[in-house]
């Protein structure tokens, strides 16, 4: 299966089994989906061959020829016999093998704080209360069997992820410092590495905060939707007031003391501010070099909620937000866009595209009191209580679900150009929407697809500047 | 090939041989928490 666009004056082709990413003139490009046309009604190749020059010459007249057309014909086929061109999807059997097999738990989302200091309009927590849970924070004992838990159900896995998490996990900080401390300890005897990382609304940020972080969290992620007015208006104090002039110069502070270590300044766009890409632009110009902004995901009643209608707007502005960030590379000021990083040679293995995010199985949260769920989303919504950190998990059934939930297992994904990048989506959006976590998100999807378009073209327009 | 760029070096069938080693971050740890970004995670087993 081949994805062809054109996109910023490049013809893009994806041969999506392969991974290969290759950059054609237009000759190629339209003999490339002529050839995909024709292999699919399943004739053979010599027979494509024998009919390509014809089309070509009927869509193009004189423009090229045959000799053109016949040296294009004869690479075509050289990338179908490298296995980077009309690449059959050969993963399936292997996918399911691998999603049966024992499961191990590498990576805990603990929220720290079922508590904030913000009354963001969008929270999907509740502003901590998650779907009607008690406000509290984790106690430090239930935090030390959390990661007791972690370590013993790891298995032969080395690097153990830890997420600090609310709510705001700086309410309850003397907890995150001791856990920390109880991590390192244990990580020794038992032969692990803990990664530690810190999700924060900033208002809490001080000198003391900033230092422990930049000993100990590995990467921090700062939450900021961009320009005063689009930031003030949906991350609001809880009596009223904007945030932005609280945390926007902690936040400058904080980048700055990181050193190499990683951070984030992570946003959230809504309906109310279509033009994210003047967000991305502001909070570049503010000093920071690592930026995400997600799409809010709300029910289409809510008035911010991203809409089907505002999807051609949206794809224009990531088309714009790409152009930015090439310019900036050119002028030697690269700013990361955590939906457009992209390693065409190093990027994660067949397995981990294929087998999901882990939620329910690698990866599951934790409450104050210790409840397990399969991951942070699905806190709060009684039917997926797994378990607790004392008596471990229960609900092997919910466990065993998410295990086969995987690319193949969905239809939606099966055609999908996209689905060795986002692993089949994210199941907690799946369940919202749908009720059932092997549906897929479908605006989620579009927006998917539509990043990974712009991140394959910025790697091209690179390319060309390398030459 | 003079009308042909490839901007990949390997190919995903490549990493069935030594992949799934599973020491590589879980993608929701990183900085979306919302949507499943797999494809700009990086490897770990090199």
């Amino acid at each position: 299966m081949v994805h062809q666009y054109k996109n910023n004056g490049y013809n893009i082709v994806l041969d999506v089994c392969s991974g290969s990413v290759h950059v054609v003139d237009e000759l190629v490009y339209d003999m490339i989906e002529f050839y995909q046309d024709k292999l699919n009604e399943g004739q053979k190749t010599e027979a494509v061959r024998s009919e390509v020059i014809a089309y070509i010459q009927q869509k193009h007249g004189n423009t090229y020829s045959i000799e053109d057309i016949s040296d294009a014909a004869s690479d075509i086929e050289e990338l179908m016999e490298a296995g980077q061109l009309f690449t059959e999807d050969v993963y399936r059997d292997i996918i399911m093998d691998f999603k049966k097999r024992k499961t191990v738990v590498k990576a805990l989302c603990l929220h720290i704080a079922h508590d904030c200091n913000l009354a963001c309009q969008y929270c999907f927590a509740d502003e901590g209360e998650y779907h009607g849970q008690k406000r509290e924070l984790m106690s430090l004992e239930v935090g030390k069997k959390a990661l007791d838990f972690l370590i013993e159900n790891s298995g032969n896995r080395v690097n153990l992820e830890v997420d600090f998490f609310g709510g705001e996990p700086l309410m309850n900080f003397d907890v995150v410092k001791e856990l920390v401390a109880y991590g390192r300890m244990r990580e020794k005897e038992a032969n692990k590495n803990f990664r530690f990382t810190l999700t924060t609304n900033g208002v809490l940020l001080n000198d003391e905060v900033m230092e422990f972080c930049n000993k100990e969290i590995s990467n921090v992620v700062l939450s900021l939707d961009g320009r005063k007015e689009i930031n003030d208006m949906m991350r609001p104090t809880r009596n009223g007031h904007g945030s932005y002039d609280v945390i926007v110069p902690k936040f400058q502070r904080f980048v700055e003391s990181r050193g190499d270590k990683s951070y984030y300044v992570r946003g959230t766009f809504t309906r109310h501010n279509l033009d994210f890409t003047e967000d991305f632009k502001h909070m570049a110009d503010l000093g920071f070099k690592e930026i995400s902004i997600e799409p809010v995901v709300s029910p289409d009643e809510c008035e911010y909620a991203i809409r089907q209608e505002d999807l051609p707007v949206i794809f224009e502005e990531y088309d714009k937000l790409a152009q930015d960030i090439i310019r900036r590379h050119k002028e030697g000021k690269p700013v990361t866009f955590f939906h457009y990083m992209l390693d065409l040679n190093g990027g994660p293995c067949v397995y981990k595209r294929l087998s999901g995010c882990g939620s329910g199985t690698e990866y599951l949260a934790v409450t104050p009191t210790g409840q397990l769920y399969p991951c942070h989303q699905f806190v709060g919504q009684e039917e997926f209580l797994l378990g607790d950190v004392y008596n471990g998990i229960n609900r092997t059934d919910i466990v065993d679900e998410f295990k086969l939930c995987n690319v193949y297992a969905k239809d939606k994904c099966k055609d999908c150009f996209a689905r060795f990048y986002c692993s089949g989506g994210c199941a907690a959006n799946s369940y919202q929407f749908h009720g059932s976590i092997t549906d897929a998100y479908d605006i989620g999807c579009e927006l998917q697809r539509k990043r990974i378009e712009c991140a394959i073209m910025i790697k091209a327009a690179l390319a060309d500047e390398e030459d | 090939m003079k009308r042909i760029k490839t901007l990949t070096e390997k190919t995903l069938k490549n990493t069935v041989v030594k992949g799934g080693c599973g020491e590589c971050q879980t993608s929701c740890q990183s900085a979306c928490k919302t949507s499943c970004t797999v494809g700009n995670q990086s490897c770990e087993n090199k």
